[in-house]
């Protein structure tokens, strides 16, 4: 059973899960879980290697579909509509919650293309004028555009992993999400490029829900408003993340961020 | 013979290996078994070289002998039944041959059945003597500080070595003598008129010395070659192995795939004469039956069309098995990312795995173009041997490797230009796959780069 802290005040959530399951095959990696995930906030969910994190960031878009042996049973709705039902597009899910991996994946075409790509698969822009303006705006958010202004036709993969990084997060919000669900971002980048995203975090997240899996207890704790601890497939324990923190209620939460173990 | 004797010394420096390492208490620089590969290989490769270098050089020694003894005295003067006689007491006199009823011969027999034996003898008799010198010698080596490892590792690498050289100087030898016969036709044909000439008819019969350099028009051929092998085997091959492939790698369940993609690779092992029959009886005959249903009257039985067909279903195996390696080769990560944009799988395919994978289909379709037109037989079941340049698939067209193939075996004599026009020919079509080939590598290299 997951324990919510007293004093985390009640929003309207821009996510929520109520009851969620996710099996592989028979192996149940996620049980019974069931989270609020605000509009506007960051939130971070921390916890030991292998207990679920990826898994249930995943389902949050359906990219769960896309490996035959998982299967997830509860309820998720974003903005009260449930995403697993059938009338949910599942393209539409996606382009509105978008998503960041832990390693830099940006395609093998150019900056710009790189871009330009989520517009173009969903027609989100009149003519090519807007398309500039939309792969301009967004290198700009993603505090990428000084750098890169000069060679937007070269390609995506010759940037250097933290410029690939902050590419693909201007990636994910050329098609303007509503929720950015970020798996370790930061893990595959040294301390400099680190503070850049996290920088890039914070300004996000005045436009959209984020929602940040990180191995780092002080990223948790600089990046993110919440924190939900994961332990072996479920939510022992979620609140502020300054409560989380500064006093943990459960015994495993103590354990873990004080680096017992995990 | 020698692999025993390579065995002893093996088993001998080994045990005697482990000997030192239990009475010196110490530890080898090398493994015992290293020390026995040293030795057996010491006495494997200069005994090995040696029974090669007999087997050539004894035969010359028997008869030699032979003819030193009396009895060749009896032989006849003329050259070919002297060589006849020497020959039939020879297989005689090794078993070969129950007996000769040719007179010359007989008195042959015996003196040939010595010196066979004797030196059959004195050869097993060097074998083995050199085997145990250079045994002895690297038993001896056999030492606990000897570093036997490292010179068996020499060893290998240089066995590695010949070995890849025996491939590059054969492709050498056959490009230099396709080089020499190439220029002997060019000193009878102009390189202009065989290059750019429009009409190929070499008349194997005509004066040698004096050939009609109009008959000569290579373009025929290479059109021909570029229509069936190019454009419709292309045309076939490149959408079906592609499809499959996407089909294969993207859609299909992971049982299915196990299947399905051997099954197509075999498709590839089917022997080319097989096709051959597949087109000429069956779609060749299909295709002027449909030619002649929509009122096309003169369609001929052989036709490019049916040749290229035929072609192209042989040569999906290879565009599809190397763009299945491609697209399976595009990290997942490119395609989760794709995915997690709201991108379908098929926008996917389309717009991030296709283009990743690009390089390495263009290297699968260039290799097949390459194989397509090397090939020989469906085309000549198929196509027919009549040089025809004509735009119209319909009609029957011949490609260059058949007609290597019907100038070789023609009536002309090896020194006509009609025979040697096949070199060229030959050379020719080398250049074009070997450049092809070059192309290829260079994409597919290129493609390796931008990955790692
Ligand atoms: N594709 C899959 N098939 C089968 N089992 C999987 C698959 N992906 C993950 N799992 C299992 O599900 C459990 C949770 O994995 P998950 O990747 O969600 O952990 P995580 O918390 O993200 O770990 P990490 O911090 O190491 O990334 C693990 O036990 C893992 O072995
Ligand atoms: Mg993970």
């Amino acid at each position: 059973m997951t324990v919510i802290h007293p004093n985390l005040e009640a929003v309207d959530p821009k996510m929520s899960a109520e009851g969620v399951s996710v099996y592989y095959g028979d192996k149940q990696a996620i049980k019974d879980v069931s989270i609020a995930i605000p509009a506007k906030y960051v939130t971070a969910f921390i916890g030991p290697s292998g207990c679920g994190k990826s898994t249930f960031l995943r389902a949050l878009n359906r990219m769960n579909d896309t490996i035959p042996s998982a299967r997830v049973e509860g309820q998720i709705e974003l903005d009260g509509e449930d995403i697993y039902s059938n009338k949910m597009d599942v393209v539409q899910l996606r382009a509105r919650v978008g998503m960041v991996f832990q390693k830099p994946n940006p395609f093998p075409k150019s900056i710009y293309d790189n871009i330009a790509y989520g517009p173009r698969i969903h027609g989100i822009f009149e003519q090519k004028g807007d398309l500039d303006g939309i792969v301009e705006s967004s290198l700009r958010r993603a505090g990428l555009w000084d750098e890169v202004k000069d060679r937007l036709n070269d390609p995506g993969t010759a940037l250097s992993g933290g410029q690939q990084q902050r590419l693909c997060i201007a990636r994910a919000i050329a098609v303007d999400p509503e929720v950015i669900l970020m798996d370790e971002p930061c893990s595959a980048l040294d301390p400099i490029a680190t503070a850049k995203i996290e920088e890039l975090i914070a300004e996000l997240s005045s436009r959209y829900a984020i929602v940040i899996v990180t191995h780092s207890m002080q990223q948790a704790a600089r990046v993110s408003d919440r924190t939900a601890f994961f332990h072996l497939g479920e939510i022992v324990e979620y609140g502020r993340t300054s409560d989380i923190f500064t006093n943990p209620i459960e015994q495993r939460t103590k354990d873990y961020i004080t680096g017992r173990y995990g | 013979m020698v692999l025993g004797l390579a065995l002893a010394g093996w088993l001998s420096a080994r045990s005697r290996a482990w000997a030192l390492r239990a009475n010196s208490g110490s530890r080898l620089a090398s493994l015992p078994n290293y020390h026995g590969w040293y030795v057996g290989l010491w006495i494997f490769v200069p005994t090995i070289i040696f029974v090669f270098i007999w087997d050539a050089i004894s035969p010359n020694l028997v008869i030699q002998s032979v003819l030193a003894s009396p009895a060749a005295d009896g032989l006849p003067a003329i050259d070919s039944a002297r060589l006849d006689a020497l020959r039939e007491a020879r297989a005689v006199a090794s078993g070969a041959l129950a007996s000769t009823t040719n007179p010359d011969a007989l008195p042959m027999v015996a003196p040939f059945s010595d010196a066979l034996s004797q030196y059959r003898w004195i050869g097993i008799a060097l074998t083995v003597i050199i085997a145990g010198a250079a045994g002895a010698w690297s038993y001896l080596r056999v030492k606990p500080d000897f570093g036997a490892r490292t010179r068996v590792e020499r060893v290998i690498m240089a066995m590695l070595i010949l070995a890849s050289l025996v491939a590059v100087f054969s492709t050498f030898g056959i490009l230099a003598s396709l080089i020499f016969e190439t220029f002997r036709f060019f000193e009878m044909v102009s390189p202009i008129d065989f290059l750019f000439g429009t009409f190929w008819s070499p008349d194997p019969m005509a004066n040698p010395d004096n050939p009609d350099p109009t008959r000569y028009g290579a373009i025929p051929l290479f059109w021909g070659t570029l229509l069936i092998g190019a454009v419709i085997a292309m045309i076939v091959a490149i959408p079906v192995g592609m499809m499959s492939a996407i089909y294969l790698t993207q859609y299909a369940h992971p049982r299915f795939r196990a299947w399905a993609k051997p099954a197509l690779e075999i498709l590839a092992g089917v022997p080319t004469v097989v096709y051959g029959y597949f087109a000429a009886l069956t779609v060749a005959p299909m295709i002027r039956d449909i030619a002649m249903s929509v009122g096309i009257a003169n369609a001929s039985s052989e036709s490019a069309l049916a040749a290229g067909l035929v072609m192209g279903v042989m040569i999906i195996p290879f565009v599809s098995s190397m763009a299945d390696d491609s697209i399976a080769a595009v990290p997942q990560a490119m395609r989760d990312g794709s995915l997690a944009m709201g991108a379908t799988t098929s926008e996917t395919i389309k717009q991030v795995l296709v283009p990743a994978a690009l390089p390495g289909i263009v290297g699968g379709v260039m290799l097949a173009i390459s194989r397509a037109i090397g090939e020989t037989m469906i085309v000549v079941m198929a196509a027919s041997t009549a040089a025809n340049l004509s735009a119209n698939p319909l009609d029957s067209m011949t490609t260059v490797t058949v007609q290597i193939v019907a100038m070789l075996t023609g009536e002309g004599s090896f020194d006509h230009p009609a025979t040697l026009s096949a070199f060229a020919l030959g050379f020719i079509l080398f250049l074009v796959t070997l450049a092809l080939n070059f192309v290829a590598l260079s994409v597919v290299k290129r493609y390796r780069e931008a990955y790692e």
